[in-house]
């Protein structure tokens, strides 16, 4: 059990590409965090060097409040399970999960019976003799768990370790994971590119992008309230719909209709008119006849063609398309959907997907009446792609509190932690 | 059906020369061994009157026996050590990277290619000065130079397949970096490492030309340089029955030592390492 520190770690390969650049995160002991990006993100070169197969360029790497940089792997008590599984070809299963029992010179007894209980945990016992060449992928995972779990290490660190498996199997490893990791309480580091994987998994989940960590938060913050316009459009399936927008006194100018903005966004940026990016998640907009009438102000209707409709059961899903200025911001929207991976989307086109409730009787080619809840929408700099809405109600409570602080006790008083500032930020 | 019926036909005639071709020459050596020293003159494929006599005067002659120890405890030293330099070797080219890692390529495929006639005189020279002239060493030495550098391509192309990841795995697992060498890669390299084995070993129990330049008496000499020796019962006979003979039994090991490992040569042992 311990905690581990990343402090401004750096990681730069002789040829001077820069992997991962000034990464700090602290990750608390028992806590379950997921390192997410699209390939190339450094993700992996996170976890090789929390593990010690790679070098720290600079930077500073702490486990259990002790310095590790230089320390080798088998100094360091971590368990990793790889993409591959690497399980060792010429063991059986058994020797495979005791193989690290055997180099610490742990007694035979004691080493049996460490893989026979984690065996048995994890449905394996029938299999101890095996060599991996015999085993289902399913099986091969499990052997690759079996190993890091026999260790009782300080820390798991798993590189995507569900990836090789088919959707069925993936699904129902991904909850024995999290049960497991329950059960035993330690420290878990999971690297994947597989956004429901991240969200339905971590405690928190960190958000890299060429190195840089982007933001990093519980799942379902980061999901309100992406701090920029990358983990915007990074989480979350369909991704959020982005067309170009202007802000100014009369409120928010989008291609949907103008919407109306809270006080504090539209005091952050009011003085001259400002060009953004709009997002909007799918799931925000509804068709207008299942919006009750008190929820109806808070958003704009407006008229768009239905091009397809894909009805889900449970939802459907509607594209239409609307000229949503996005040609201007063409090149920053296309990097992103390449670094997202989402290159096929096509970035530019001006297609927008909405999530509505089943019982609508919107039908495919039929121009409708459409409804969009202006609270949900996020407000993004282009140039430095920012999520303002976030970002403004952050410094305006701050900055009210600060004033009221003052005001009231004739005192500095101490920043407000960020929970509150989420919380009053998340209900304008 | 008809051109398959054709190919086979084709392919077994192919067959047949080839094996005629090859089997011929070593079912004469054989037959030959087994006749005695009147018959030799005999044109018939096989002897007239079967004899053991060859055999058992090869075996009782101490020019030969003697010999055939030296080839045999040669060949195996010089094959162990140039197995497990290379595998060190090997494993340095296929895995690190490293300063000059090319040079040591290309020099070890120039040594390969070099031509070992124009090695013989400076060996020998070099060899009398320091006293390793007609001794062990001094054949096991430059054995040893020029199985290397085979042992260490075949070695490369083996390592080259393990998988990266099962390395740092056992890393993680808490393995030193001789114990991640040793227990895991070169365990998955050992059909590599048998291959190359076999291959230096051959190569040591066939030379000729540094067994017959770099020594003087029995004491050292090999067995393919002792057959050179040999002579026959007087003046006048030539030996061909106890040179033939002779042929046979050192054949015998490499049959021997091909047959119980070419079975771990074939397996794919790295199978089932990592999926996809």
């Amino acid at each position: 059990m311990a905690d581990m520190v990343l402090d401004q770690v750096t990681k730069r390969y002789p040829d001077g590409t820069l992997a991962v650049d000034k990464l700090s995160l602290n990750i608390a002991d028992g806590e379950f965090v997921i390192l997410v990006g699209p390939s190339g993100c450094g993700k992996s070169t996170t976890l090789n060097m929390l593990a010690g197969l790679e070098d720290i360029t600079e930077g500073e790497l702490r486990i259990g409040g002790k310095v590790v940089n230089d320390k080798s792997p088998r100094d360091r008590d971590i368990a990793m399970v790889f993409q591959s599984y690497a399980l060792y070809p010429h063991m059986t299963v058994r020797e495979n999960m005791g193989f690290s029992l055997k180099l610490a010179k742990t007694p035979k007894g004691v080493i049996n019976q460490k893989v026979t209980e984690a065996a048995h945990s994890l449905g394996l016992t029938d299999l101890l003799d095996r060599k991996p060449a015999n085993l289902s992928g399913g099986q091969q995972q499990r052997v690759a768990m079996g190993r890091a779990i026999v260790r009782d290490p300080a820390a798991f660190l798993m590189d995507e370790p569900l990836s090789n498996l088919d959707a069925k199997l993936r699904v129902q490893m991904r909850l024995e994971v999290s049960k497991l990791q329950k059960r035993l309480g330690t420290t878990m580091v999971y690297v994947t590119h597989d956004q429901t994987e991240a969200l339905t998994l971590g405690d928190r989940v960190a958000v890299l992008r060429a190195g840089v960590l982007q933001q990093a938060a519980p799942p379902q913050e980061l999901y309100e309230r992406p701090v920029n316009l990358f983990v915007a459009g990074f989480i979350g399936s369909p991704s959020m719909n982005f067309m170009s927008g202007t802000l100014d006194s009369g409120g928010l100018r989008t291609p949907l209709g103008d919407m109306p903005v809270s006080g504090s966004l539209r005091q952050e940026v009011s003085t001259a008119s400002r060009e953004v990016i709009v997002g909007i998640r799918p799931e925000n907009f509804q068709d207008p006849s299942l919006v009750s009438a008190d929820v109806r102000p808070h958003g704009i209707t407006f008229q768009a063609t239905i091009d397809v409709l894909e009805s889900l059961g449970a939802e459907k899903y509607v594209y239409f398309n609307m000229d949503l200025g996005k040609a201007k911001y063409v090149t920053e929207l296309e990097e992103l959907a390449r670094d997202a991976g989402r290159a096929d989307s096509g970035a530019a086109s001006e297609t927008v997907v909405a999530r509505l409730d089943p019982a609508t009787r919107i039908s495919e080619g039929a121009k409708v009446q459409l409804w969009a809840d202006a609270r949900a929408l996020h407000v993004f700099d282009p140039a430095t792609g920012r999520n303002l809405s976030v970002a403004a109600g952050t410094t305006a409570s701050a900055a009210g509190q600060a004033g009221a602080g003052a005001a009231g006790h004739g005192a500095v008083t101490p920043s407000p932690t960020s929970a509150q500032t989420r919380s009053s930020a998340a209900t304008q | 059906m008809a051109t398959t019926t054709r190919q086979k036909a084709g392919w077994g005639a192919a067959n047949a020369v080839t094996f005629v071709v090859i089997a011929i020459p070593l079912l004469w050596i054989a037959s030959l061994s087994f006749k005695t020293p009147a018959a030799i003159t005999d044109p018939s494929f096989w002897p007239a009157q079967w004899t053991w006599g060859n055999y058992s005067g090869i075996l009782t002659n101490s020019t030969f026996v003697r010999p055939l120890l030296n080839s045999i405890g040669i060949g195996l030293i010089a094959t162990f050590i140039a197995v497990v330099f290379a595998s060190m070797a090997a494993y340095a080219v296929a895995r690190l990277a490293m300063p000059g890692k090319r040079l040591i390529v290309a020099g070890a495929l120039l040594i390969s290619i070099f031509p070992q006639i124009s090695l013989v005189t400076p060996l020998y020279n070099i060899e009398r000065s320091l006293s390793l002239f007609n001794t062990w060493p001094g054949l096991i030495i430059p054995y040893i130079a020029f199985g290397l550098p085979m042992a260490v391509y075949i070695l490369a192309a083996f390592f080259q397949q393990i998988p990266w990841q099962l390395e740092k795995a056992a890393k993680v697992d808490g393995a030193t970096p001789w114990q991640a060498f040793t227990k895991v890669i070169a365990p998955l390299a050992a059909p590599g490492m048998v291959t190359s084995a076999i291959l230096v070993f051959m190569f040591c129990w066939n030379e000729f030309l540094f067994a017959i330049s770099l020594t003087s008496t029995t004491s050292a000499r090999t067995a393919p340089a002792a057959l050179a020796f040999f002579s026959g019962g007087s003046q006048f006979t030539t030996p061909t029955g106890p040179i033939a003979a002779a042929a046979v039994v050192i054949t015998i090991p490499i049959i021997i030592f091909v047959s119980v490992f070419q079975r771990r040569i074939v397996s794919g042992l790295t199978s089932g390492a990592v999926k996809g």
